[in-house]
This record gives C-alpha cells, structure tokens and sequence, in this order.
C-alpha cells in the first residue's frame, strides 16, 4: 500500500491537472462555440444567441443536452468499428495535445523535453480521425470530403512545422517551458523577432483546424457535405470537440512559442508594473456589468442565472487578487491568465477572419500551401539560421533579425507577385473542353 | 451511379470515382441553386465538360391562367414570377396593357412608378449580392444586404401593404397615392446608402479571395452572349451598352440622367461590378426623382371593364434580371386571348452551358450566382 | 516500482502490442482494417522508442511514420477500388505445409542461435541513461559527426521526389 503510494505522489498533481482539463474542456470548448455564435452576430449586426439563459449563456448546455439524447444513427454498410473509433481518435489526438502544453509556470501536465515535436506529433495523428471517419461512412461524398480535408491538412502541417522549427531555432529549445524562459530571457517575444514565421503559422494553423478560408471540405453550399456528414448526435458532438479543443491547441502553441506564453507584456519592464492590477479589474468590471443587468432581465430566473455568472466572475476577481496577498502565486494565477487571454485573442482573430472573407477553392488552397507557403516557411528557417550565425559573429540581434526578416519579406513579395503573373498569363481556367 | 441515358449525353461511362466521366446530379434541394433548379453535370475528374438544366420544378401555368383571366385580374400573378423583384413585373405587365389600351399613365404616376422601380432593383441587386456572397463562402454581407433591403421593404408595404408580392400598380396609373413622409424617408435611405454601398466594396471587391474566386470564371464574350440572347446585367457584364431605359424609354426614365455600367470580360468579377454600380446609378435615379415629383392625377382615363381593342403588344422593360418582355395579343374580350411573357432568367439560364465548360466544380455555385436567376421566373 | 521495473512492463507491452499489430495486419480481411492495425504497431515501435529514452525518435517516428507515410497508405487504399482484393481467397489448401516447413525452418534456426550463442560477441547492454538533452544530442551527431551521411540521404530523398513528381506529372 506504502509502495502504491510511494509510486503516485510524484505523478499526483499531473493526474490531478489532467482531470481537470478533460472535466473543463468540452465546457469550455462549448462555450468557446458560443463564443464564435456571439462574435459572428456581432459581425453581422444582429444579436446571437439570446433566448437560452440571460443573453444565449446557457446556449451550449442545451445543445450539450440534446446532441446527447439524439437518436444514434449508424449508416447502412457502414463499418461500425471504424466508425465508432474515428471521432474518438480525433478527440483523443487533441485532448492529448494538452498534455505538453504549459498554461502558466504551474499548470502542466508535463514538461517533455520534446514537448513541441510531440504536440505535433500527437495533431497529425488526429488526422486519422478525418480520413477513417469520412471512409466508414460508406458514402461516396463523405470519402472526398474527408480525402480533401486529409489533403489540405497535411500539405499545411509541413508549413505549420517549418514555421514552428523559426521560431524554435530562437528559443534553442522543444520544451515548452524553456521557449517561454527563453523569450522572458530576451526580453522580446518571437513574434517581433520572427514576424514572418507567426504569420506563417497563423495561416497555416487556419488550414490546419479547417477554419474558413480553408474550409471548402465542410462547407454547405459545396457539393460534397464532408466527413461529418453521416455523424449525428453525440457523435458529431465528439467531432466538434475535436475540432474546436484543435483550434485552442493551436492557439496555445503559437501563444506559447511567439506570444510570450505567461509573461505579462513587458514582463521585464518595472513602468509597466500596473499591468498586474488588470487581471482582477477586468473580473471586476465584467462581475459589475452582471450584477447591473441582472435585475433588468425579463424573466426572474434570468435574472438569477445573470447574477449566478457576476458572482462567479467575483470570485475569478478574487483569485486573481490572491497573489497580491500571497506574492509566492503570482506567477501560477497570473500566468494561467495572461496565457488564457493570448490564446483568446489568437482565437478570436480565427473567428474574425472567417467571418470576412470568402472561401478558398480546393485548388487555389492547394496552390497557396505548395507554391507560396512551403517555399517562404523554408526561406524563413534558412533566414533565422542566419540571424543566429551573424548574432553569434558578434552582430547586434536586433539588426542581424531586421536585416534576415526584410530579406525573407522581399522574398514572399517576389513569391506573390510570380503567382499573380502566372495567373494573368495563362487564366484560372488551364483548359476550357470543347464542345 | 447507373442512369438511364439522357439525351445529348450519349456514351458515358460511370464508373468508380476518380476514373473517367461521372455524372454528377445537383439539386432540385440545393443549398445554392436559389429555387428548385436541378443541374446536371458531366465531369472528368474534376473538370466540367457539360452542364444540362432541368427546370419546371416551379412551373404554375401562369400563362395558361392569363387567358381565363380579366386583365386586372392577371396583374397580382406576374409578381409570382420574379418574386424577388414584384414591383418590376407589374411594371412591364401594366405598360403592356396600356399600350394594348392607348391609354397613357399621368405623369405623378410615371414618377413615382419610377421611384418604386428603381427601389425595387435596389433591393434585388442587394438580394443577389448578398446570396452570391454567401454562396463562395462570405458569410457578413448578406446580412448587411438585408438590413438594408428591409428599408426599401419598410417603405414599400408602407406604400402598398405587401412587402414581397406588392401588386403596387394598376392598369393606367397608381391605385394608392404616396404616403406622407414618403420623400423624406426614401431620401433618407438612399443618403445613407452610398456609405453602405462603400461597405459591401470594402469587403469584396479588392479582396483577394473574391477575386480568385471570380475573375475569369464563368466567361460569356459579347457575341456568345447576344447569340444566347442574354440581357440585363450579363450583357453588360461582357462589354455590350444596352439598357432598355435608354434604348426604348418607358415610365419617366427619359427626364433623368443616368449611366450603363458595363463589363470588360464578361466573366464573374465584371458582372459583380456592374450590378455594384447599378446600384449606384438606381440611386441616382430615384435622388433625382424624388427631387421632384410632380402634382395631379394618379389613375389615367380607364373605365372598369377592360376591353381593348383586337391586336397585339410587345412591350419590355429593363428588370433588374434583364429584359423582361410581355407580348399580349388581344381578341376585343375582357380576357387576353395570349400572354407570353419573356423571362430574362429563363434565357440568360441557357448560358450556363456554356459558362460553366472547363470550370471546376466549386465554380458551378458562383457562375449560377452571377446569372441571377430567379425559379418562379424560369418557370412561370 | 522501480523504474526499471516500469521499463520492463512498458517493453513489454509495447513489444507484444507491436508483434500483435503486424500479425493482425497481415491477416485481417479488410485493407483498411490492414492499414489501422499497421500503425498500431508503428505507434507501439515509438513506445519502444521512448523506453530506450530516444524522445526524438519517439516524436518523429509518430510524425513521419505515422502522420505522413501511413495516411499516404491509407490515401492510396481509398482511392482504388479495392473490391478485387476482398474476394480474393485468403489462404490456400497448401497452408498446411508451408505452416509445417514455417516450423521445421524455425526450429532449425533456433537451433542454430542457441546452441552457437558463444560465437555471437554480444556487447554487454548499455546501463545509464541518454541525456535529458536528448534533441541537442541528436543535432549535434546528426551535423558534426554524421554530417556526410545526412547529406547523402537528404540528396537521396530530393531524387526520389523529383522521380515521383516526373513519372506522374501529365504530358501536356
């Protein structure tokens, strides 16, 4: 019994934290999903979600409820292990990706040396969750949209991969914990040092997730409805965790290796020091507005499930006043903070870009990932390897980035404009049949 | 995927995806064809090589119910037609009977058909801006689309009491008079309308995947399109100056200045800027109009049973779709013995063969978009 | 538990997970039933990978093996048709024998390894552990000691992939 013990104490808290992400993320992943609902209302000037719980917060729990008492429908001919196991896969790929991933100094799971190659890793396998659940369909327009999908995520995964590898060769490590130590270290965050490798990430991390512009395999308005389409109830459920716990996944791995992971901005500059109040200001004012609009609600249970929410939001506030009292867990709460509002923004410019622009055609995707994407993501490795060698011939940083970054601008200008000129010469259009 | 053979198609092989030649069936419940249109492709992998419309899944015999009709009494059918655009039909229907007649509309109500129309074409090329939008994958515009749309909605079941099938006008005139408040609210929408015009531009017009995704699809050079017999905004697309406005002027259309946006190309991307612009000059228009709305009558001298004379009209006007024509032949009884309507969307639909060969897949749902065709139009 | 204890089981399992994938590759009906349990045991191999403490391998074998080659495979299995190979007969009347010769051969060779163990100069296995540094590590013998080599192979795969692209490329 003492051995038992003995053998899990080291492991307690990971076990505790990974009982809590896989408690927390589907709420969250919910919530994220109304999240995106509210957002894109307002893009579109209406209002969203609002019947459900005091302004639509409720929404994801009634969702929740009815996908799980859905009826399970399972397609004729299909295969039915298959088809079982492939949303699993998909879920289990990104939920696994959490276990590398370092949400403040403290909660993690695990520090793996290897921390950022095994994230990657464990997301490619989730493709497999595309492909093998678009096939046991047994339909001919699931198998395409799931091969397209497939496509397109593994021609952008190399762009994603190389564009991480820029910013790795920065930090001069895979351990998550060490690229954040490393940007605190340098007092600047990659992004500003690698301006062209989070962009390319950012592009290539919206192909990744099937995000709009690049989700041509899902769209309704195409012929082919993709691999979701024979997946109902609690099983498209699972899909759309997958989907949206890949999108927070990605987020944080760009949060962690280009936005400074959990330093606060200007970690090291002592003007800035009143930024550590605006952890539990922002709580507070968001806790004020429930608590004003709670009794101008509608409905009596509104009004109480409003002021549920201000009350929570309270005590958020009151968390993240701890460490002012008790300054040793500064770094966990306001870490996991300024880490959680990076991966949101990072979120929400995914749902503002789909929201404004149009979609991409298949072969315009595949065009933009090959001909554009890969050859400036290999030009911008190259460039920062250089950065570093000039750095370390004596050369001030910042120049020898100034100087590699324009170089790796210039050459994705001339990549653009060689693409717009193939274009004008020989039309969208390679060969009109006749008839 | 076998099927019996459909003629014009002979010697298909079907065989397992990827292969050689399928026959891929979109519709008549499509997300994208705007109405019950069922389109049959013929692909090589990925390729169109044909296209083969099947209509008439909307066809209501509206002709045929013409001639067991009183000419008043056909007017609320021919907005059942365009229904996205009612007011336009009853234009064209009423002009058609009044010419029939002799008679002649009094001027207060050539104006304000005038301004009604003009609205109305607003409110189409907004409908059609904000669906083909949607349909390549922009999901805002159509809601700013709409919002604006439902103005011109607002004012118009203010003016008659219907927002879609209107019936605004009468044989030989108006029925009803404008309401009060009628100018400073049409003037109200259309001050506020450039900045919304601006805003719809700013979202597509230099965006990069809108101009992938339209220039250079869905081509119809000049003379293919005046073959096809193509009107409206898919002529103009391709680079031909012709507005039946202007060409043949009906209404009050010949006291206000205007210009015809045409295209260069005559592929997906001008007919968008043409009908962007017409939206401008519709604005124009209807400023113009409003300025100055001239006083008296609003019903010409028509008795109440309608009896022309023996003979036969063609008259056309300029809808929003393109061309749209009545030819109305007469046996001296209180019913038209033919109404043969001439729907744009119905021919400008007969280019879509030819639109779509050599495009991809993915393209069928923008070139069906750039035709704005409307099913109860097709179909009658 | 001691952690070599841990490691023991972990060898285990992974090793018999990987045994048991193969087996089942080779004799399921359904390619693409062939195809998942394929990377069960290239997945098991990278656990293998991770109890010799190889981190690197571990995560690139799952990224190359697994994330690239295998959905390649499984790319090329769903765009054929397959329905060939299903109703192919699986195992032939003369199972009986080849399993007998399987059998007569293995025992030959284990014959043959048992009793000549002494010829073989077995080092004696590595004790201690790779370093916690273990992608420097990597880096470094793959461009300063074994640099030659690393170039040839990458030339090796840049021919192989202008081979492909050419033989499948359309004669326009």
């Amino acid at each position: 019994m003492s051995a038992l013990i003995e053998f899990f104490t080291p492991h307690l808290w990971p076990i505790v934290f990974s009982v809590i992400i896989v408690a927390v993320l589907p709420l969250l992943a919910g919530y994220v999903v109304l999240l995106e609902r509210k957002v894109m209302a307002d893009m579109q000037a209406r209002l969203g979600p609002m019947r459900v719980g005091p302004h639509g917060l409720l929404q994801p729990i009634a969702d929740a409820v009815k996908l799980l008492i859905k009826e399970d429908i399972i397609p004729e001919n299909a295969d039915q292990a298959v088809f079982w196991m492939a949303p699993v896969i998909s879920v289990t790929a990104a939920l696994l990706a959490f276990s590398a991933l370092a949400i403040g100094p403290v909660f993690q799971i695990a520090d793996l040396n290897i921390g950022l190659l095994f994230i990657v890793a464990v997301s490619s396998m989730g493709i497999f969750g595309i492909i093998l659940g678009g096939w046991s369909s047994n339909s001919h327009y699931s198998l395409l949209g799931a091969l397209r999908s497939t496509a397109q995520m593994i021609s952008y995964e190399t762009a994603a991969g190389l564009a991480l590898v820029g910013g790795v060769l920065l930090a001069g490590s895979l351990s998550t914990r060490e690229i954040v130590q490393a940007q605190y270290d340098a007092g600047v965050w990659f992004v500003f040092a690698a301006p062209l490798g989070f962009f390319l990430y950012l592009v290539a991390s919206i192909a990744e997730t099937n995000r709009a512009p690049f989700d041509l395999p899902e769209a309704e308005s195409e012929l082919v409805a993709g691999y979701m389409t024979e997946y109902s109830g609690f099983r498209w459920a699972i899909y759309f965790l997958a989907e949206y716990a890949n999108m927070i996944v990605v987020a944080s791995i760009a949060s962690t290796l280009f936005l400074g992971g959990w330093a606060r901005p200007f970690a090291r500059t002592p003007i800035f020091n009143f930024l550590d109040f605006a952890p539990p200001l922002i709580f507070l004012v968001v806790a004020g507005y429930c608590f004003y609009r709670a009794p101008k609600q509608p409905e009596r249970i509104q009004a109480m499930v409003m002021a549920l929410f201000g009350g929570l939001c309270l005590l958020l506030a009151a968390a993240m006043a701890l460490p002012f009292v008790f300054p040793a867990s500064k770094a966990g709460i306001h870490g996991a903070f300024w880490f959680l509002a990076k991966v949101f923004l990072y979120v929400y410019s995914f749902m503002w870009i789909r929201f404004t622009f149009p979609r991409f055609r298949f072969d315009q995707l595949m065009k933009l990932g090959w001909y554009f994407m890969i050859p400036l993501s290999i030009v911008n490795v190259l460039a920062l390897g250089v950065a570093l060698v000039l750095k370390d011939t004596g050369w001030h940083p910042a120049a020898a980035l100034l100087l590699t970054n324009a170089a790796t601008l210039l050459v994705a200008v001339w990549l653009v404009a060689n693409a717009q000129k193939k274009a004008a010469i020989s039309g969208p259009v390679t060969s009109r049949a006749e008839g | 995927m076998a099927e019996r053979p459909i003629t014009g198609f002979a010697n298909i092989e079907q065989t397992v995806l990827g292969a050689d030649e399928i026959i891929l069936n979109m519709g008549p419940q499509h997300p994208s064809t705007h109405g019950v249109l069922r389109v049959k492709l013929r692909l090589d992998g990925e390729r169109i090589l044909d296209s083969e419309c099947i209509i008439g899944y909307l066809h209501r015999g509206v002709e045929k119910i013409a001639e067991h009709r009183s000419y008043q009494q056909f007017a609320p059918y021919v907005d059942r037609m365009d229904y996205v655009a009612a007011i336009s039909n009853g234009l064209g229907y009423c002009e058609a009977v009044e010419k029939l007649l002799g008679v002649e509309a009094p001027p207060r109500a050539k104006v304000v058909r005038t301004i009604l129309t003009e609205l109305q074409r607003i409110a189409s090329h907004l409908l059609w801006l904000g669906t083909h939008a949607l349909d390549i994958g922009a999901l805002t515009p159509v809601f700013y689309c709409f919002r604006e749309r439902e103005e011109i909605l607002k004012i118009v079941e203010k003016y008659c009491g219907a927002r879609l099938t209107t019936h605004a006008f009468r044989i030989g005139g108006l029925q009803y008079d404008t309401y009060d408040g009628f100018e400073q609210e049409v003037k109200r929408f259309l001050e506020d309308f450039t900045a919304k015009i601006d805003e719809y531009e700013q979202l597509l017009t230099e965006n990069r995947i809108w101009v992938a995704r339209t220039k250079g699809i869905g081509v119809l050079t000049v003379q293919e399109a005046i073959d096809l017999g193509a009107t409206g905004p898919v002529l103009r697309g391709s680079g031909m100056k012709w507005d039946i406005r202007k060409a043949f002027p009906y209404a009050a259309y010949d006291k206000y200045e205007f210009e015809i946006p045409t295209g260069q190309n005559g592929d997906t991307y001008d007919r968008y800027l043409v009908r962007i612009q017409e939206l401008r000059q519709s604005r124009h228009i209807c400023l113009q109009a409003i300025e100055d709305i001239p006083s008296g009558p609003i019903l010409g001298k028509v008795g109440k049973v309608l009896k022309p004379p023996p003979g036969e009209v063609y008259h056309s006007i300029e809808a929003p779709k393109g061309e749209l024509g009545y030819y109305i032949v007469s046996d001296g009884t209180v019913q038209p013995y033919r109404v043969r309507i001439r729907p744009p969307s119905f021919i400008n639909l007969e280019a879509l063969s030819k639109m779509v060969r050599g495009h991809l897949v993915a393209d069928v749902v923008a070139i069906i978009g750039t035709l704005d065709i409307v099913l109860g139009e097709v179909d009658r | 538990m001691t952690p070599d204890q841990i490691n023991q089981i972990a060898f285990y399992f992974f090793g018999s997970l990987a045994v048991l994938g193969a087996i089942l590759t080779v004799t399921a009906k359904n390619i693409v039933h062939s195809a998942i349990y394929l990377i069960t045991s290239l997945l098991a191999t990278a656990g293998i990978f991770l109890t010799l403490q190889a981190q690197f391998l571990f995560g690139v074998q799952i990224v190359l093996y697994v994330g690239g080659i295998m959905v390649l495979f499984v790319f090329v299995i769903m765009l054929v048709n397959l329905d060939v190979s299903l109703r192919q007969i699986r195992f032939n009347r003369q199972k009986w024998v080849a399993g007998l010769l399987t059998l007569v051969l293995a025992s030959q060779l284990g014959f043959a390894l048992w009793f000549g163990k002494e010829a073989f100069n077995l080092a004696p296995g590595r004790t201690g552990e790779l370093s916690a540094q273990n992608v420097q590590q990597f880096g470094r013998g793959l461009f300063e000691r074994y640099v030659l080599p690393f170039e040839i192979a990458s030339v090796l795969l840049l021919v192989a992939l202008i081979g492909a692209v050419v033989m499948t490329k359309k004669r326009v």
